[in-house]
């Protein structure tokens, strides 16, 4: 074996798989809980807002309510298991565990890691972004073709937001500083989305910064796709969720780098 | 054919903000042997062996490692080399045999091989009974050996192994120095820090005493002892007062001596027969010959 002959090059296979193995091997330990949780979020969600807010609202622009919000909180799902998977698996590793440490050591680079674990959060954010359609059936919503596009988007949307994840861990001093961006960025993002209600309806500044909101794109993105309402401001929204993610898995690169090589 | 050094640093510098950790260092270690670098905390051994992996990047200087050049040639670096930290920083959420297959594919051992590399580890660590358990659940010593297998994992020609003995029981201890002992039988390069001298003594061909970021001494054991603190050692017990006077006639004769505990420890003995005070002589020691080297002061 002529591992010095070797050449390297900059996100090899074998760096991300070695790092990928370790979070497939807590999943297959912890996938009860994960999905659980995923399964539980959007059956409340339907049950609170589709059945209680459902009574009072039948449509939002010619879109039965259910179904409104069943495919509005695909992007909920997603978010929430990118997200904050993101923030805490890094720096729980990084800060407590130290097992960045070991893996540097070893012939991993930090745009290795980053990517291996931005890309395992978000395949498994594309997955359980289903279980809202899934549970959605039950509910009443119909099952449409387009919907197997849905997960691609929630892979390309994760992406962006496990990456974002990464990126607050990097720059956050104390692991409290989650609080700050769990109420001050995430929360508002969740709700003004054009998940519960559609943006049109908020006054014209939030609505602009709703535009800004890279979970509006997804939400309305996912909302198209599944109800096979297509128009030209798809290609806006997916451009848009695109933009994000690599903007997001660069950031996150640069500012852990910063961090973790001295 | 001209040996290459495993690894070479020169005039490597390292800053963090006002204080210089690394100041200097030229250092070669010749492959094959177990290397060891000695100093008291705060020396920047461990500064050093992370500037190894480029997980600290150095300020000036050039650092080569089995022959690749870093920053730039890293990967290939740590590829070919074996890194124990002083910090237990094992995935607890994984088993052994978890981690060490995590390790193996890092490495790139090939696919083939895995599986024997993970039992060749395992065994290395002595830890096949326990192989499925969570590493939380392991006791202090089996972390440590299954810290030393993960570095193992891919047989690398070099291994890092920074304060491997820290905070140990003396059993553990004498394990893991044959384990290294062992390593250096076959062949492997070792650079090993530590700020035990004993472990130095037994281990390493070769020791370098590192003080505020540099070398100030590089020898055998046998050569730093003899250089530094001569063939015999005087020790000197009696009252503070008494000792503080020998300390004062030591200064004047221009003894070289050093405080030993509740003693005072006239180095190089041999050589003041007649009027050396009364004491007990021994040999002279690494110990002596380092606080002769790094100071008698605790920073």
């Amino acid at each position: 074996m002529s591992v010095q002959q070797r050449r390297v090059h900059r996100l090899e296979g074998a760096a991300l798989a070695g790092v990928m193995m370790r979070d497939i091997v807590l999943f297959r330990r912890y996938w009860k809980a994960t999905t659980f949780s995923s399964v539980v979020q959007p059956t409340i969600y339907l049950l609170a807002f589709g059945l209680g807010f459902g009574s009072l609202i039948t449509s939002v622009s010619h879109v039965k309510y259910v179904q409104y919000v069943a495919t509005g909180v695909v992007a909920t799902a997603v978010l929430f298991s990118s997200a904050f998977p993101g923030m805490f698996n890094t720096f729980i590793r990084w800060q407590f565990q130290r097992t960045y440490d070991a893996l540097l050591a070893a012939p991993v680079d930090v745009e290795e890691l980053v990517t291996a674990e931005i890309l395992w959060i978000s395949i498994r954010a594309g997955v359980y972004g289903m279980a809202p359609l899934l549970v959605g059936f039950a509910f009443g919503l119909q099952p449409t073709w387009g919907m197997l596009l849905v997960p691609f988007i929630g892979v390309i949307t994760g992406f962006g937001f496990a990456g974002f994840g990464v990126l607050i861990a990097a720059v956050a001093k104390t692991i409290d500083n989650f609080n700050y961006v769990t109420s001050a960025v995430l929360t508002p993002m969740f709700l003004v989305a054009g998940t519960f209600f559609p943006i049109s309806s908020l006054p014209p500044v939030l609505r602009t910064i709703a535009k800004f909101n890279p979970l509006y794109h997804c939400v309305a993105l996912v909302r198209d796709v599944s109800l096979s309402i297509y128009d030209s401001a798809d290609l806006v929204h997916l451009g848009v969720l695109l933009v994000f993610a690599v903007l997001m898995w660069r950031l996150a690169i640069w500012r852990l780098q910063a961090r973790l090589i001295d | 054919m001209e040996e290459r050094a495993s690894i070479e640093l020169r005039g490597v510098v390292k800053r963090f903000g006002q204080i210089t950790a690394v100041n200097g260092l030229d250092l070669v270690v010749r492959p094959g042997i177990c290397f060891g670098l000695l100093g008291p905390n705060g020396a920047g051994k461990s500064t050093t062996m992370r500037m190894l992996t480029a997980q600290t990047l150095a300020d000036e200087g050039s650092i080569q490692v089995m022959g690749h050049t870093l920053p730039a040639d890293s990967k290939q670096a740590r590829m070919a080399m074996g890194v124990v930290p002083q910090q237990d920083n094992l995935d607890i959420e994984l088993t052994a045999r978890q981690i060490l297959a995590v390790f193996a594919r890092l490495y790139r051992v090939p696919r083939a091989e895995r599986a024997a590399a993970v039992e060749r580890a395992l065994d290395i660590a002595n830890l096949k009974p326990r192989a499925d358990t969570i590493v939380r659940e392991l006791s202090g010593g089996m972390r440590r050996r299954l810290l030393v297998a993960r570095g193992l994992i891919h047989r690398p020609r070099l291994v890092l192994l920074d304060e491997p003995t820290v905070g140990l029981d003396p059993q553990v201890r004498q394990e893991l120095w044959s384990l290294i002992d062992g390593l250096r039988a076959e062949g492997v390069t070792v650079l090993m820090s530590t700020h035990y001298i004993e472990e130095a003594e037994r281990l390493a061909d070769t020791v370098a005493v590192m003080s505020a970021g540099r070398i100030i001494a590089q020898g055998t054991p046998a050569q730093l002892v003899s250089a530094h603190a001569g063939e015999e050692v005087l020790e000197v017990y009696g009252p503070p007062a008494d000792l503080a006077e020998l300390e004062t006639l030591a200064t004047e004769r221009g003894w070289r001596y050093r405080r030993s505990g509740p003693a005072v420890a006239l180095l190089g003995a041999e050589q003041l027969n007649g009027d050396a005070p009364e004491g007990v002589r021994r040999p002279a020691n690494l110990e002596d010959a380092f606080v002769a080297l790094t100071g008698q002061e605790i920073e």
